[in-house]
């Protein structure tokens, strides 16, 4: 079972030692529709928490993507280039975003953790 | 009135079915003293004949381009538009017809642009090309701004030969805008050389050939220039029949081409509406502004366009859009589509040369009148005197003996330039030997 | 972003109805038709010129070398292919266009044949002013029209389009301010409600303002108490559209005009739907700043499939001073054109917004109108276009869902909520008006209502025209109620083209045709 954490705009992050994976999650995708296209930050970036680390566009809207944690991008999924369609088909897999070096693991706590983040979910309905 | 097809019985029937007493029930929420009670300073309704006449009396007091030898260019060009093109775009599935936005019923439009996007990709050397702008000046300025988004940098450095009207928008509208845009001295001479310009700071280098003078140059080593800097090189073209006879922008390195498509399809119209083209590499496709049309296919299978990248524009990204655009030139684009496709590529280019070839005979001719210099060794269809006297009084001079002799620089520049003696002469396939006996015989006359 | 979720899905259809297979794939009078590039005939040719004669050569080495690509058709050809792409387009000329806020009014043909007069088509901008006296009174005329009906002192005419009349109405607000503070103003902050078209913002980021959203009220209308909250010594202006993007008129105009003046800012008012007041309000009565009209919308100029519009701005004293050049001046001399900002005067104008002088086709065809409706006729257009959309609302109140209560101006809104549970969507619907023979309302705008459906059928549709219309959707309702979702979502079935996939449209965009070889080339 995954330890993923989320914020309220539905993005996440999955904590591997001093480093996060982030992506968004599977009802972000869903509520976009077919994704199109994702703008992805430069590879050295640092980004404070809740700055805008991504655009994920579909047909008809774009929405920006928010580091749910801060740190520096180490890594990014150049697969989205070739095919944003993984941002749908497997959002907390093969469709995730960037790589961080977290800059201050704290951040984490302020996050809501998996059973938060579902029930979260279900009263937005 | 012949536009209302409601009669006074049916809006009683209507007004009885919705429940209102009259009209005003309906215009409730207007708060009374908000209801204009005065009486307007305008003329009551007018039976058809009647507008004809008012408007035909207007339009009578205007010396024509047809109606007189004309030499005026700086920007629109006099030529000839096959019959055809008219009458296609008068078609009401064409006029009156909206924005794609339900593709499945616009099928006809979108091909149209797509086959208009391609050819102004062709013409210009580049790959990708949008549906079109409102002209080719606020073309230019959205291409600086273009510029500044993919570079990040904030200077722009503007030839001295790119037209005043086209330096003059795009300052205006980087004026609130992260870009400082420095305007060139007007390249009377063509020797410009803005290599010393370029640096780490510079966005784009904009510059117009055929310049507004006339001259004609191969733009290589600028663009090579600006791309050792890691600036962006954006290409004007104001006459898009030069695209025929010169070597593309692309083909020369330019990195975004901008132009007026009015030469094709669309009449000088006292300046408007007229069409811009913008082109560019398809790596800068997702920061390109206006509509663009792409292909795909339908729930069959078969072949169809839509608008795409949508989400560049303003309806979706908003206060984040790569331009606020929205309604373009799209029916200018058709007849500038429909031109092209009656001239083809032999026509295209036979055009050009006759073009070059009268601007040519014309030029020399002109260089045989006392103190009359021709200032461009190289040129396309337009070059620029020198005069041996005020140009625009010369101008007047010969207007008043029905001849259109050409733009006074000063008429571009404004008073107090320095080019007053500068007059820009243009050329077209309409140009004949009578017109050109006319200016040639004329000017002395009205200089002396 | 969750309503226009629904936009973004490829939804594969049932591949419904068995037609016999055509030979080239023509169905009667629908023609298919490939692309001019795939019709290239080289050596073919639709123009015949002249032997250019003997002259020199003056292109500097400059000559194009190599071919351009374009494709070689003669005339017929040419005549036959857009011909049939014509007939693939839906038009005004053909049906009604209920699409709100666009105002698809009746082109009227006599705007073409003014347009095209030799002396206003075949006259050159830039020729001396003394040749051209007739065009500059046409639009000196038109601008007289425009400050008359809107009550407004002086008006820019240069814009092309509604989108540019705003960026110069917010210029002109910016320059003002600039001019006031003796440099870059401190008040950057723009209000807009959050019903604003998207325009509002993109074009208030390009004068250097960042926009904040005012909410509408139960009502449809500004909260003008949380409006009057926002305002701080910060704020720059209000960007309102009145009639609203919901079809309403908003009754706090002048108190919102009041507000914004007294905090130090400027009242931008979006015209697009003056059709609803035009001739019985007029908007410089009611305090704004300034104002854009389309032509294209008001004034009948066509739309040609995408433009060209207008975009004039009428201007109140204050912003009066910084217009943009050019503009027409009218003197004991007759009529010139004031082009240079050095030329100005007493004016500040804040720069030049587009080459050579405006729009001057849409001015003829825009006057051509004014003066065959008349200022009588004007009023009667926006009793007719309000009456009209009170009647389709008025017929469709019981079986769809009208967004707010009570009258509407020119265009009336609806929601999604009558196709709760039915599995189909505002998009679906509207899918299933095409093969009924319309073009769809305008579909999830404004943004504050959920599957937004807002329908404006302008004054030049008959009763008869607006009970087909009122027909028609009456019995698509009952159908979505009836739980037919499966005959919306394979919908339309009977238009020249199907359901596009937008997605792979966005995913692998193709901009232009390539011939094969550099096709192949490029896979390799």
């Amino acid at each position: 079972m995954a330890d993923r954490k989320y914020t309220e705009d539905h993005e996440w992050v999955e904590v591997d030692g001093d480093s996060g994976v982030i992506g968004i999650s599977e009802y972000a995708q869903e509520q976009l529709g077919d994704v199109v296209f994702v703008e992805l930050p430069e590879v050295g970036k640092v980004l404070d928490r809740g700055d805008e680390v991504a655009v994920v566009e579909s047909v008809k809207a774009a929405a920006e993507v928010y580091a749910p944690v801060g740190g520096e991008v180490l890594e990014v999924n150049e697969d989205l280039n070739g095919d944003p369609s993984l941002v749908n088909t497997d959002p907390f897999g093969d469709g995730w975003f960037a790589k961080l070096k977290l800059s201050d693991p704290d951040e984490l706590d302020e996050l809501m953790d998996e059973d938060t983040y579902k029930k979260f979910v279900e009263g937005l309905s | 009135m012949r536009y209302l097809p409601l009669t006074d019985a049916d809006r009683s029937a209507m007004l009885a079915e919705i429940g209102a007493a009259s009209i005003d029930d309906l215009f409730v929420d207007v708060p009374k003293d908000a209801r204009f009670g005065g009486s307007f300073d305008l003329s009551d309704h007018m039976a058809e004949f009647e507008v004809e006449q008012t408007m035909s009396a207007m339009a009578a007091k205007n010396l024509t381009t047809a109606g007189a030898p004309s030499f005026l260019g700086a920007g629109a060009y006099r030529h000839h538009v096959p019959a055809t093109v008219d009458h296609l775009i008068q078609r009401g599935e064409f006029l009156t017809s909206y924005t794609p936005y339900q593709p499945e019923i616009s099928q006809g439009t979108l091909q149209a642009l797509f086959e208009f996007q391609t050819m102004v990709a062709l013409i210009t050397g580049m790959d990708v090309a949008n549906a079109s702008m409102y002209d080719g000046a606020t073309a230019c300025a959205e291409a600086v701004l273009m510029a500044r988004r993919i570079t990040r940098r904030n200077r722009a450095v503007i030839s001295g030969s790119v037209h005043p009207h086209y330096s003059a928008v795009t300052e205006t509208q980087a004026k609130y805008v992260d870009i400082a845009i420095d305007i060139r001295e007007p390249d009377l001479t063509g020797d410009e050389d803005l290599t010393g310009l370029i640096d780490g700071d510079t966005a784009c280098v904009v510059v117009q050939n055929p310049g507004v003078f006339g001259h004609v140059r191969d733009l290589t080593p600028l663009a090579e220039a600006c791309h050792a800097a890691g600036a962006l090189l954006i290409v004007v073209v104001t006459e898009t029949v030069s695209l025929g006879a010169i070597r593309s922008p692309g083909e020369m390195g330019a990195d975004i081409v901008v132009a007026e498509g009015q030469s094709l399809g669309n009449p000088q119209g006292f300046g408007g509406p007229y069409v811009g083209l913008f082109a560019a590499r398809e790596k800068y496709v997702r920061q390109m502004p206006g509509r663009l049309a792409g292909e795909t296919v339908d729930a069959d299978g078969k072949r169809g366009w839509v608008l795409t990248l949508s989400t560049r524009e303003q309806h979706i990204r908003r206060e984040k859009a790569t331009s606020n655009i929205c309604t373009n030139s799209g029916l200018c684009a058709l007849a500038f589509t429909i031109h092209l496709s009656l001239l083809g590529e032999d026509g295209f280019r036979d055009l050009a040369m006759l073009n070059h070839a009268r601007a040519s005979q014309l030029a020399d001719r002109l260089a045989e009148v006392p103190g009359v210099e021709v200032l461009p060794d190289a040129f396309f269809n337009e070059f620029a005197l020198r005069l041996p006297g005020d140009a625009a009084a010369a101008v007047e001079a010969m207007a008043a003996r029905n001849i259109l002799a050409g733009v006074p620089a000063s008429r571009l520049y404004g008073a107090g330039s320095g080019l007053d003696d500068i007059l820009l002469v243009a050329a077209s396939e309409l140009t004949g030997q009578a017109e050109m006996d006319a200016l040639v015989s004329g000017l002395p006359e009205v200089l002396a | 972003m969750t309503h226009s979720s629904d936009l973004s899905r490829a939804r594969p259809a049932a591949n419904a109805g068995i037609e016999r297979e055509t030979v080239l794939g023509h169905r009667g009078l629908q023609l298919e038709e490939p692309l001019l590039f795939e019709i290239d005939n080289p050596g073919a040719s639709g123009v015949d010129l002249p032997e250019a004669g003997d002259y020199t050569d003056h292109l500097g080495g400059t000559a194009r070398k190599g071919a351009i690509g374009l494709p070689s058709v003669s005339e017929p050809e040419v005549v036959r292919h857009f011909t049939r792409l014509s007939q693939k387009n839906y038009a005004i000329d053909m049906g009604t266009y209920p699409l709100g806020s666009c105002t698809m009014k009746h082109n009227p043909r006599l705007n073409e044949k003014m347009a095209r007069l030799p002396g206003f088509a075949a006259v050159h901008p830039l020729q001396p002013v003394s040749t051209v006296q007739g065009a500059l009174e046409l639009i000196d005329s038109v601008a007289h029209w425009l400050k008359e009906l809107t009550g407004m002192p002086a008006v820019a005419m240069s814009p092309a389009a509604g989108a540019h009349g705003e960026l110069c109405g917010v210029m002109a607000i910016r320059a003002a301010l600039d001019d006031r503070e003796g440099g870059p103003t401190t008040r950057r902050r723009i209000l807009v409600p959050d019903s604003a078209h998207g325009t509002n913002p993109a074009t208030a980021a390009v004068c250097g303002f960042a926009v904040d959203a005012i909410p509408s009220d139960e009502r449809g209308r500004v909260d003008v108490a949380a409006f009057a909250d926002k305002l701080d010594d910060d704020v720059a202006g209000i960007m309102i559209t009145n009639p609203n993007t919901c079809g309403l008129f908003e009754p706090d105009m002048v108190e919102i005009a009041k507000l914004i003046h007294d905090a130090g800012g400027y009242f931008y008012c979006d015209g697009a739907n003056f059709n609803a007041i035009v001739g019985k309000v007029r908007p410089g009565d009611l305090g704004i700043d300034c104002m854009h009209i389309n032509l294209h919308k008001t004034f009948s100029t066509p739309h040609g499939g995408g433009g060209p519009g207008a975009g004039p701005v009428v201007l109140s004293d204050a912003l009066a001073p910084f217009a943009p050049v050019p503009w027409v001046v009218h003197g004991d001399d007759g009529f010139a054109l004031v082009e240079h900002v050095g030329e100005a005067g007493d004016a500040r104008p804040f720069g030049r917004l587009k080459g050579f002088h405006g729009q001057m086709g849409m001015f003829i065809r825009a006057y051509a109108y004014m003066l065959s409706h008349g200022r009588d006729g004007l009023r009667q257009v926006a009793e007719d276009a309000v009456l009209n959309a009170n009647y389709v609302m008025h017929s469709l109140s019981d079986v769809m869902t009208p967004a707010f209560d009570g009258p509407c101006m020119h265009e009336c809104l609806f929601d999604d909520r009558f196709l709760k549970d039915t599995g189909v969507t505002t998009l679906d619907f509207a899918k299933a008006m095409l093969d009924e023979g319309y073009h769809p309302m305008t579909m999830y705008f404004p943004l504050v209502v959920h599957g937004a459906m807002l329908i404006e059928p302008t004054e030049t549709e008959s009763k008869r025209g607006l009970d087909e219309f009122v027909a028609v959707m009456r019995a698509l309702v009952a159908r979505a109620k009836n739980g037919d979702a499966e005959a919306f979502l394979a919908a339309p079935t009977t238009t020249p083209r199907r359901r596009l996939d937008e997605t792979a449209a966005a995913r692998s965009p193709v901009l232009r045709w390539t011939p094969e070889t550099e096709t192949a080339e490029a896979a390799e």
